[in-house]
């Protein structure tokens, strides 16, 4: 399963070589032309000189760690790419660097705490990456300082069709937009999968600039709060009830013809979808709407328990529903069902 | 059995304490072609004995413990939505498992993930205090039917480990403690094979130390031996341990002093890892240890009792972390201690 094989790859932001190449191996057969830019983005052409003209994106990067020091131990010092909980990070195994060097992060024994200690978060700055090394002449051997570090995961399928793993934020959205590259449309389909999303949307910008499409269509990942101990107003989404659409987060409010477009398209076609009830954080689309004059752009999310974890969870149908609705929201556009001039 | 594969199978076996029969499978297949006899007692101990070569009617009776039990979490309530709230077989620090994937012992295996309310939710005070263990649940992403269906109360769990290979000789799993001494047992035995030693010499598995150091106490009881030795970890040196509670990896097993330890044992250890030019660190415990040694010493009328640790870092968290040399020391000083013991030995200890 190329998800799977997507979510196991490593590549945090700014490391994205690995998740691309793996793209580029599975892709090429299927598109006209493949670029990449300065920057990392990997673009993928099929209908060249078709219109209308639309960007299809997804973010390749992931939250992940930087190697920033040595301890003369040969413990590492690291820092965080992207957004993490510090609170995730004790008694995990990690792969750094290109040649995935294994390491663990471990933290001291409970029976050496001091009760107050307890009740505190471990912070990054009481952690470090094991590589198993007795000094830092060692360390050096093995890690450079700006080694990238990710977790090391197993995708595996669990419950009611669901599937446990890392980095689904946002390779579950590649694997979507993998999908429908694979397909026909009637349009100029730009598949992008872009870089650097978790550090502030900076690789989308570019590719839009680049493109500059008639709309963008933005497949993401987002949170689904629905455990125990939440309420369901505090939910953002629910695993299993579908796509969710964005109308507003921190960077980006939804023109009220995509909220159309996607709800009829969704209610047309039969397939379960959700607003995402959350107003804050972003996606790509926060920058490319506001690229060039503005470019109309949707987003759709499959919803993630435990996002930015080592362990995270999505449900199969809410991805395979993702993939009905980017279709269905393709065709609709292919169809004119979108007026892709100014506000009326 | 080559040491570190053998290592990894007990690693990755589930073993929790009370539950030890799957372990204790692995452990009985390895070791069996190594011993004599072997037996299980009424509390799930496995006891190996592997005979001394003196004709004697009155050989040395020697006792090796080393715990199969390991830390691990029991389920305590189904929530709405299929939730697993859980608690702590053993001392966890809940704030290490958070994001962990675990195996679920159900009705059938359940992969599962420990999942936490989503920091978005926490006001932000709160995001600088650790996850306690009632904060925390585990999800099988399956529907409340299913779960009460394939779950129910007093269900375990296990963290999701493999044995990882980290640079030089160093490894790191869940459950090394300790399994990295039934490992050692096993190097033992091994080495045993190439030494003449007049005493009987009992290994055992044991069950239960983990939540008081009970099985030890029972194994004890049934063997009688003259002396004990429990092999177990240490601490190994990490940044904010000081550098007295803790041994440096790599530089041999932990020999402790103190008074859980017969003085006499401990020495004669030492005068064999000098004798064997054998790398070791001594370890001063001024109480009762939290090892098997705790309840051999006080079992029947008093038993002479030493204990050999290996230097591991990270304890009771998933990537407990050691270096096989080590691991390999501490069962070559162990056999050349046993060969080492004689009747005069023993009937020594109870003069003091």
């Amino acid at each position: 399963m190329l998800l799977k094989r997507l979510s196991e790859a490593s590549g945090a932001s700014g490391d994205e070589g690995e998740v691309r190449s793996l793209l580029k191996e599975e892709l090429a057969l299927h598109a006209e032309e493949v670029t990449t830019d300065a920057l990392g983005n990997l673009y993928f052409k099929k209908g060249i000189g078709r219109k209308p003209r639309v960007m299809v994106v997804a973010h390749m990067d992931e939250v992940g760690l930087m190697v920033v020091g040595y301890e003369k131990s040969g413990l590492l010092r690291v820092a965080k790419v992207g957004s993490i909980d510090d609170r995730v990070l004790a008694s995990k195994v990690v792969a750094i660097g290109k040649d995935r060097v294994p390491g663990v992060i471990g933290a001291k024994a409970v029976h050496l705490q001091k009760p107050d200690e307890r009740t505190k978060a471990i912070k990054i700055d009481n952690l470090y990456i094991d590589l198993g090394v007795r000094s830092q002449e060692e360390a050096e051997k093995l890690v450079k300082i700006g080694d990238y570090g990710t977790f090391t995961v197993t995708a595996r399928e669990a419950g009611d069709n669901c599937l446990i793993g890392k980095a689904f934020d946002n390779r579950a959205g590649c694997a979507v937009l993998a999908e429908l590259l694979k397909e026909e449309f009637a349009l100029e389909l730009n598949a992008v999968f872009t870089v650097q999303e978790e550090v502030g949307l900076r690789g989308a910008g570019v590719a839009a600039y680049r493109l500059h499409p008639d709309l963008a269509l933005v497949i993401e990942t987002t949170a689904a709060a629905d455990v125990v101990g939440s309420k369901e107003s505090a939910y953002v989404t629910k695993l299993g009830d579908g796509p969710a659409l964005t109308l507003m987060d921190s960077t980006y409010i939804a023109p009220q013809q995509i909220v159309d477009l996607v709800v009829e398209t969704a209610e047309k076609l039969n397939i379960p979808y959700q607003f995402r009830r959350l107003t804050t954080a972003g996606t790509d689309a926060g920058i490319i709407s506001q690229t060039h004059a503005g470019i109309l752009s949707a987003v759709i999310s499959i919803p993630c328990r435990y996002i930015h974890s080592p362990a995270s969870i999505i449900n199969l149908d809410d991805w395979q529903n993702t993939l009905r609705l980017a279709r269905g929201i393709l065709n609709a556009v292919a169809e004119g069902g979108l007026r892709l001039e100014g506000i009326a | 059995m080559e040491i570190k594969r053998f290592l990894k199978d007990i690693c990755e076996a589930p073993g929790v304490s009370g539950y030890e029969e799957y372990v204790a499978k692995v452990v009985r297949a390895a070791f069996c072609s190594h011993v004599d006899e072997v037996r299980q007692d009424r509390m799930g101990n496995v006891v190996f004995l592997k005979k001394g070569s003196s004709s004697a009617e009155r050989r040395p009776r020697i006792l090796l413990a080393a715990h199969m039990d390991e830390i691990g979490l029991m389920v305590t309530k189904i929530e709405e939505g299929g939730f697993l709230r859980f608690s702590a077989v053993g001392g966890i620090d809940p704030r290490t498992i958070v994001g962990q994937e675990v195996i679920l012992y159900g009705r059938e295996k359940l992969p599962g993930v420990i999942g936490v309310k989503p920091p978005h939710l926490v006001p932000a005070e709160e995001l600088g205090k650790g996850h306690k263990m009632e904060d925390l649940h585990i999800d099988i992403a399956l529907t409340e039917e299913r779960v009460r269906k394939l779950v129910s109360v007093g269900d375990l769990a296990l963290i999701r480990r493999e044995l990882i290979q980290l640079a030089g000789n160093t490894v790191a799993a869940k459950a090394m403690d300790d399994r990295a001494g039934v490992a050692v047992l096993l190097s033992c035995l091994q080495e045993l094979e190439r030494l003449r030693h007049e005493a009987d010499v009992y290994a055992v598995a044991t069950v239960q130390e983990e939540v008081g150091v009970r099985g030890a106490a029972m194994a004890t009881y049934g063997i009688v031996p003259d002396l004990g030795i429990a092999v177990d970890v240490t601490h190994g040196e990490m940044p904010g341990v000081l550098e007295h509670e803790a041994c440096k990896l790599g530089k041999g097993p932990g020999i402790t002093v103190g008074p859980n330890i017969h003085t006499k044992i401990s020495e004669e250890i030492i005068r064999v890892a000098k004798e064997y030019r054998l790398p070791y660190q001594l370890e001063a415990f001024p109480g009762p240890t939290g090892t098997d040694a705790r309840a051999i010493q006080v079992t029947r009328g008093g038993i002479p009792t030493g204990l050999l640790s290996i230097p591991l870092r990270y304890m009771h968290t998933s990537v407990e972390l050691l270096d096989m040399d080590d691991l390999k020391l501490s069962g070559r000083l162990l056999a050349y201690f046993i060969a080492s013991v004689d009747l005069e030995f023993v009937e020594g200890l109870s003069c003091c």
